[in-house]
């Protein structure tokens, strides 16, 4: 056994022995020869280029059109472990939204003095505009993106949330229908829960979300930057799963008190806009007056009940890291429960005792940008040379609000199919929940994974790969 | 449906029609080339080949001399030709990629597979790629397309539109086309030409892979009026302009009948196709090929600036 198998939650092993979760995964994997691997893993890959699966990477050179390496190893989760994070999950997703009700109401969580007053209002994801607003059904986070990683056994993390609009659902979706297309026997050998219904749940979720003005079928669309966008694909094949409109914001314009979509046969209303544009360009009147994405006037409309946006503009309040360490007592203070899911335990440089702490252990932890993402602007201690360190020291003492520090976690890792076979990579999960009418969760999400040995990085603009995501059923 | 959307699909259908004239045009070029040099000789095919395209321009800034192998380069993969088989595919593909939803999976199997290909080939070493190849490839790759989309696609307003910029388009390239070998056609009805003419009526001809029908249609000798007809008023040849204009007044049509609502395009389409119908070859060499074929153009263009107008821009009426 190598060193790293030692250290860290190998999930398809219990002690050497191989879960009964994985037995099947296991003979399928030890039975197939190289070269049907390798066969395999180019068909994949022609298949991912023809639906035409890719993400963007432009002003980067070579071609613009990337495929996220697809690792042809499930990662299972049975229906007991499924049960509790499927709770968790749903507890967290009801907690965040009700905490941007509140601080967009009455603000009771702070005036309890259970979350410090500066980091809802002087979070630059708090938007004024919204102040005083209801959004049908209360409801502002339509799609919450929750972060998992897993260090052992029973012991899962959060490591962040995401309240406005979390990508990568149409990988969780398309890597299933690839494992079905080029492995059937695995899924007659299995019972997996299917992930399919997504599409038609996230559809009911965003309908249920109509405003009061709308009577008979809503219409729903969803809004994109465009083509050149890196999630794109990702937002034509949702419209199309849905069957509704992608528009872009040239597409929209505002008369009255609505919103008007053009088309071939003249303007047709719209009711709810699954917006897949930031805060910050929905609408050049009320944001950024130089957005070139969104519809002036739009903010307007919203205001007066004639159209839904999901999620609701500010929604993003509730998601920034130095927010989410106070999403446990959101659990409990709105829900009355115990949170079922954990946060990481996170250092905030903002405060002194804990900034002190974070500057002398350096080389220990994973410090963090409080707005980045997509694993940019972040220091892995134990990975980084002694410069980079230095350079985050200062970064951090010039502007110690802007960073939280976590402990380096030992990320479990799942069997992955590299050059010289199988060998475990660290992963982590994203599962959709889907908040409106009712909140739902289709049982599955996406598994990321670090595919270079020992890398604990698994996004996918720095070598991360996917996975497809099994929940066996009960 | 989305007026954006429309007008993707219906730019589709323009770009892929282009892709195919293009590739039509390399064949003829490379054709004339291997024909004796009778009073200037390939030389002035080339130029009037990239006149019909017309990028005779860009050309010459680009390479200067009509080198064969440039001319392949530049009609098949340059990027900078705008009507090069590379460009129009690319263009091609990128609306039908941000229409994705409104095509089915054969029909954007077939466009994206096929620029996949292209991709492929434009990694190839050149002297590996007969221009032959090339070209064939091309038609193959456009058949392919029409044919899932006449196959798989809802006879729906998207399908419409696809339709519109394909007839739109042809209609155009066909015009254009016969406008630069006019001089050809040009000297008298009953003028029977130097072998030079001959063999240049038969390149026209060949351009739109319509040399073996003009001799199932019309017995006897290729004359000017014979080939204008043929080219302009004969409604069974596919690429005539009449042929082209009734696809458009049948799609209009169509599209009008679905959002019970009479546009101003149809008007124009039947007014044209109506003034083909009833033309006479007297008529048009009449009126001056090139004059005739100029004022179709600019009606042909009317009708497309009107689609736009009415359907693809989406302003409130």
């Amino acid at each position: 056994m190598t060193r790293q198998e030692q250290t860290f939650f190998n999930e398809m092993l219990t002690g050497s022995d191989v879960r009964a979760a994985y037995e099947s995964l296991q003979r399928w994997q030890a039975d197939m020869p190289s070269e049907l691997r390798t066969l395999k893993q180019h068909e994949a890959e022609e298949l991912f280029r023809r639906v035409g699966i890719t993400f963007a990477v432009y002003g980067e050179g070579g071609d613009p059109e990337r495929l996220i390496p697809f690792d042809m190893f499930p990662r299972v989760f049975t229906a007991d472990e499924w049960r509790k994070l499927d709770r968790g999950i749903r507890q967290r997703a009801a907690a965040l939204n009700a905490f941007i009700a509140d601080v967009y109401d009455r603000r009771e969580i702070i005036k309890a003095g259970r979350i410090p007053e500066h980091l809802v209002t002087r979070n630059e994801a708090f938007e004024k505009a919204v102040v005083g607003m209801r959004p049908p059904r209360n409801v502002w986070s339509h799609i919450v993106g929750i972060d998992l990683v897993r260090t052992g056994r029973d012991q899962f993390y959060v490591l962040e949330d995401n309240c406005r609009t979390p990508s990568g659902v149409s990988y969780m979706l398309q890597n299933r229908e690839i494992m079905m297309r080029m492995f059937p026997q695995l899924f007659h050998e299995n019972r997996i829960a299917p992930v399919d219904g997504y599409a038609s749940a996230l559809k009911r979720t965003l309908a249920s979300v109509a405003p009061q003005k709308c009577d008979g079928e809503p219409n729903v669309v969803i809004l994109t930057p465009g083509q050149f966008n890196s999630a794109y694909y990702e937002h034509s094949f949702l419209a199309d799963l849905m069957g509704v409109d992608l528009v872009e914001g040239q597409d929209l314009f505002v008369e009255g008190d609505f919103v008007w979509m053009k088309t071939t046969e003249g303007p047709r209303k719209v009711d709810v806009i699954y917006r897949r544009i930031d805060d910050a360009f929905l609408d050049p009147l009320c944001f950024r007056p130089d957005s070139m994405l969104g519809v002036p006037g739009l903010m307007n409309v919203y205001r007066s009940g004639g159209v839904a946006i999901c999620s609701a503009p500010g929604a993003g309040v509730a998601d920034d890291k130095a927010v989410y360490t106070f999403v446990p007592e959101m659990v409990r203070f709105y829900l009355g429960e115990a949170p079922i899911l954990e946060n990481v335990p996170t250092w905030q440089c903002a405060k002194a005792d804990d900034c002190k702490y974070v500057q002398e252990n350096l080389s220990e932890l994973v410090v963090k940008e409080v707005h980045g993402s997509g694993g940019y602007g972040m220091l892995v201690g134990p990975k980084a040379d002694k410069a980079q360190i230095e350079a985050f020291r200062a970064k951090i003492a010039e502007r110690p609000e802007n960073y939280i520090a976590q402990p380096t976690l030992a990320l479990s890792t799942v069997p992955t199919f590299v050059d010289e076979g199988v060998a475990p990579r660290h992963v982590d999960l994203r599962p959709y929940c889907l908040v409106g009418e009712k909140i739902e969760l289709v049982p599955g999400g996406l598994t990321r994974v670090a595919l270079k040995e020992g890398s604990l990085v698994v996004n996918s603009s720095q070598g991360g790969g996917v996975k497809d995501t099994w929940v066996l059923a009960e | 449906m989305l007026s954006r959307t429309a007008s993707h699909l219906y730019w589709m259908a323009r770009y892929i029609e282009r892709a195919e004239t293009t590739a039509r045009l390399m064949q003829v070029g490379a054709r004339n080339a291997l024909m004796p040099d009778i009073g200037g000789g390939y030389r002035n095919d080339w130029e009037a080949i990239l006149q019909a395209s017309g990028t005779l321009e860009v050309f010459r800034d680009k390479y200067g001399e009509t080198r064969q192998r440039n001319l392949e380069t530049f009609l098949f993969f340059d990027q900078d030709n705008p009507a090069s088989v590379m460009s129009c595919m690319a263009q091609a593909r990128e609306n039908a990629r941000v229409v994705r939803t409104g095509l089915t999976s054969q029909t954007w199997d077939a466009m994206n597979s096929s620029f996949q290909d292209l991709k492929r080939m434009h990694r190839t070493e050149r002297s590996k790629l007969s221009l032959q190849d090339l070209a064939e490839w091309t038609s193959n790759a456009c058949a392919l397309i029409r044919g899932s989309i006449a196959s798989t696609q809802l006879r729906n307003d998207g399908y419409h539109f696809m339709g519109l910029g394909f007839t739109l388009e042809r209609a155009d390239n066909t015009a254009r086309l016969l406008d630069v070998k006019y001089y050809v056609l040009l000297p008298s009805l009953t003028y029977i030409g130097s072998g030079l003419d001959q063999t240049q009526w038969v390149t026209l001809l060949r351009s739109m892979s319509a040399h073996r029908a003009f001799h199932w249609t019309y017995k006897g000798e290729i004359t000017a009026s014979r080939i204008a007809h043929f080219l302009i008023l004969n409604s069974q040849f596919p690429r005539s302009l009449l042929t082209a204009v009734q696809g458009t007044c049948e799609h209009l049509d169509h599209l009008a009948r679905g959002y019970r609502q009479t546009s101003r395009a149809q008007s124009a389409a039947r007014a044209l196709y109506g003034e083909l119908a009833e033309a006479q070859v007297e008529d048009i060499f009449d009126e001056g090929l090139h004059e005739f074929l100029a004022r179709f153009m600019r009606q042909n263009a009317g009708i497309a600036g009107i689609v736009q107008d009415t359907y693809l821009i989406g302003e409130p009426a």
